[in-house]
């Protein structure tokens, strides 16, 4: 029977005692994507990711439109980390063309894109937090997120989507007291921060549900080629903000967050731990931020880059953020492949479900940081 | 100081008028060419020049579709590339350690591998589907490169050729945390392409890199590539009855555009 279908499509015969599951891709439990899962009783023994019911073609929408008008489409796979997404390609096409960023222009860069992995890795938290039935860390997340969004509206005009980061720099400079209001909410956030670590961190319920779930050693991080806080929660340290510094990282003190465990817990965790660290990034980058200064440099009209490619690689919220420029002397990218966190690390869940109890699912599946639509581009 | 403001100021007019001049001359030439026009318009298209002629040479192909848009940068091209090139050979300004690895794959290798660029934390190697295989397990044990950030396919519809892009990057080694590199290939090109049983085909990475197995899938989806050797070579993000184009080759059309 198999032969008669393309490669695209194959059946498998069921085995009378496995039970064949559907999750999503409507359930909310997973996101949009759907999950086929075999379960034999409680014991899921085999899972397979199927992704791409939001998938809107934006690796082909990019070869129609010029480097400026690329902007606004390029960051709605995520839109809560809108200016870490469009980092990498702002510093391709600045490769491209050969274009210098100003000095303050790149400390802004900095701040917006942590205060925009502080606004993510909120409302991921939230997410987590209500599937694994604790409904103050979905209600307290999405609120103090707020404080931090206004931060953002202040900076950029806009809530979400901010288009903020062009090719050249910044849009448009700071306002006004903007440090005094930063510093802050800050201080406020690391308070409530720290209220997380204890009804949610250190709740026994959590800690029983996650801790030794979904184990992933070391040696399969490495090997399975995943990213972010998924790697890091392995043992292995790798940011990219440390190892490959781009635009003032490498003026800035900061530590990169490590756990060895790599069950449930410590994925969830080192995000967590993030946010702490990119308060201290931000503080550090507003002393040293020069006072004034250009924060743009204009570009030509419809410009157009060299016949050549460009590899440019961030460090997001979920990990690692690259995008492959080529270009062929036209105002259009010939080819722009954007490779992200989230569909690196969804290689990983068929070898984490193995095996665990069906009632896990979530919290294994959550604690990848995994944003579907972003997967899917 | 009077004295040299006057004689600045025809200085400083001169550029506006031959702007101007210039995108009178532009709008003329698109009704009749001129040769004249080409000679006016050279400094504008020398100041972008020196980026297109260091990379001239690892992207020939593209060169065609410029001259078909663009005729008049085209006239000012070769000179520009005959007067540049030289300057900028001499390896000596190559990073050394990038140099180095590259040079330990193509000591091994031969003519096999290519080298594509060298670059402060960026190395390409170009070779043949053939020998792709042998080259990847040497990179993976020899020079300890152990996942694949990306697998990109590119679509050369004039050359009748895809490039499959692989990004190689290492977590073991953290002399290597900052290099990617990129290995690269071309297969050949069907014109009516039937995805999985025509000649678009290459043999797959993934026993040696674990990592490249979704990435593979979304190539042959999106580009009709065929990985051998693959396990599992089903859809990812498309519908399972797409009955289209693979939608990233170029001759698939965005609807209005």
């Amino acid at each position: 029977m198999t032969t008669q279908f393309p490669p695209g499509i194959q059946l498998e015969k069921e085995d009378e005692r496995i039970m064949t599951l559907n999750i999503g891709p409507q359930h909310p439990g997973s996101g949009h994507m759907r999950l086929i899962i075999k379960v034999d009783g409680d014991y899921i023994v085999s899972c397979d990711p199927d992704p791409g019911y939001v998938h809107r073609g934006e690796e082909k929408m990019a070869e129609h439109r010029n480097y400026l008008l690329n902007i606004p489409h390029l960051e709605r796979p995520v839109i809560h980390d809108s200016c870490n997404i469009l980092y990498p390609y702002c510093l391709a096409v600045e490769e491209l063309l050969g274009t210098e960023v100003p000095e303050r222009a790149k400390y802004i860069r900095v701040i917006a894109s942590e205060l925009n992995r502080c606004v993510y890795t909120m409302y991921w938290l939230g997410i987590y937090g209500i599937f694994l039935g604790h409904s103050t860390m979905f209600m307290w997340p999405m609120a103090d997120r707020e404080l931090l969004i206004d931060l953002l509206e202040a900076m950029t005009g806009a809530r979400v989507t901010h288009s903020f980061f062009i090719p050249g720099g910044v849009r448009n400079d700071v306002p006004p007291n903007f440090e005094d209001r930063v510093l802050r909410q800050l201080s406020y956030f690391e308070k409530r921060l720290k209220e997380y670590e204890d009804i949610f961190y250190q709740n026994p319920v959590l800690k029983s549900r996650t801790e030794g779930t979904g184990i992933l050693s070391r040696e399969d991080a490495i090997r399975l080629g995943v990213t972010g806080s998924v790697l890091r929660s392995a043992g292995v340290d790798f940011d990219l903000r440390k190892k490959e510094p781009y635009d003032v990282y490498d003026n800035i003190d900061f530590e990169t967050q490590v756990l060895k465990e790599g069950d449930s817990y410590a994925r969830s965790r080192v995000p967590y731990l993030d946010m702490l660290e990119s308060c201290n990034i931000i503080r550090d980058a507003l002393t040293k931020m020069p006072t004034s200064g250009s924060v743009r440099v204009k570009l030509k009209p419809n410009p157009k880059g060299s016949a050549d490619e460009v590899y440019r690689r961030v460090e997001s919220g979920r990990g690692s953020l690259g995008m492959y420029l080529v270009s062929n002397g036209t105002p259009q990218p010939y080819r722009l492949k954007i490779s992200v966190g989230s569909f690196r690390n969804i290689i990983c869940l068929p070898y984490l479900l193995k095996g665990e109890l069906l009632g896990n699912m979530p919290a294994v599946y959550w604690s990848l940081n995994y944003w579907p639509v972003e997967a899917d581009r | 100081m009077g004295s040299s403001n006057s004689t600045k100021k025809p200085a400083k007019a001169r550029p506006k008028t031959k702007r101007k001049a210039s995108k009178k001359t532009k709008r003329k030439a698109t009704k009749k060419i001129k040769p004249k026009t080409s000679k006016k318009t050279k400094p504008e298209v020398a100041e972008t020049k020196p980026e297109v002629a260091e990379t001239k040479i690892e992207v020939a192909e593209t060169k065609p579709e410029v001259a078909e848009t663009k005729p008049e940068v085209v006239e000012t091209k070769p000179e520009v590339a005959e007067k540049q090139v030289p300057e900028k050979k001499p390896t000596e300004d190559l990073p050394k350690f990038e140099k180095s690895i590259a040079d330990r794959i193509v000591s091994s290798f031969g003519t096999k591998a290519e080298i594509g660029y060298i670059r402060p934390n960026r190395i390409r190697i170009n070779t043949k589907k053939e020998d792709i295989v042998e080259i990847a397990k040497y990179i993976r044990d020899e020079l300890k490169f152990d996942h694949a950030e990306s697998v990109s396919g590119v679509d050369y519809p004039d050359s009748k050729e895809i490039e499959v892009v692989y990004h190689l990057g290492s977590y073991t080694d953290p002399q290597l945390s900052k290099q990617i590199l990129t290995l690269a290939t071309r297969v050949p090109r069907e014109d009516v392409p039937n995805p999985g049983k025509d000649n678009t085909r290459m043999s797959s990475l993934r026993d040696v890199f674990f990592s490249v197995e979704f990435h593979e899938r979304e190539c042959f989806e999106m580009l009709g590539v065929f990985f051998e050797g693959h396990p599992d070579n089903r859809r990812l993000l498309l519908p399972e009855d797409w009955a289209d184009l693979p939608p990233l080759r170029k001759d698939f059309r965005i609807k209005g555009r």
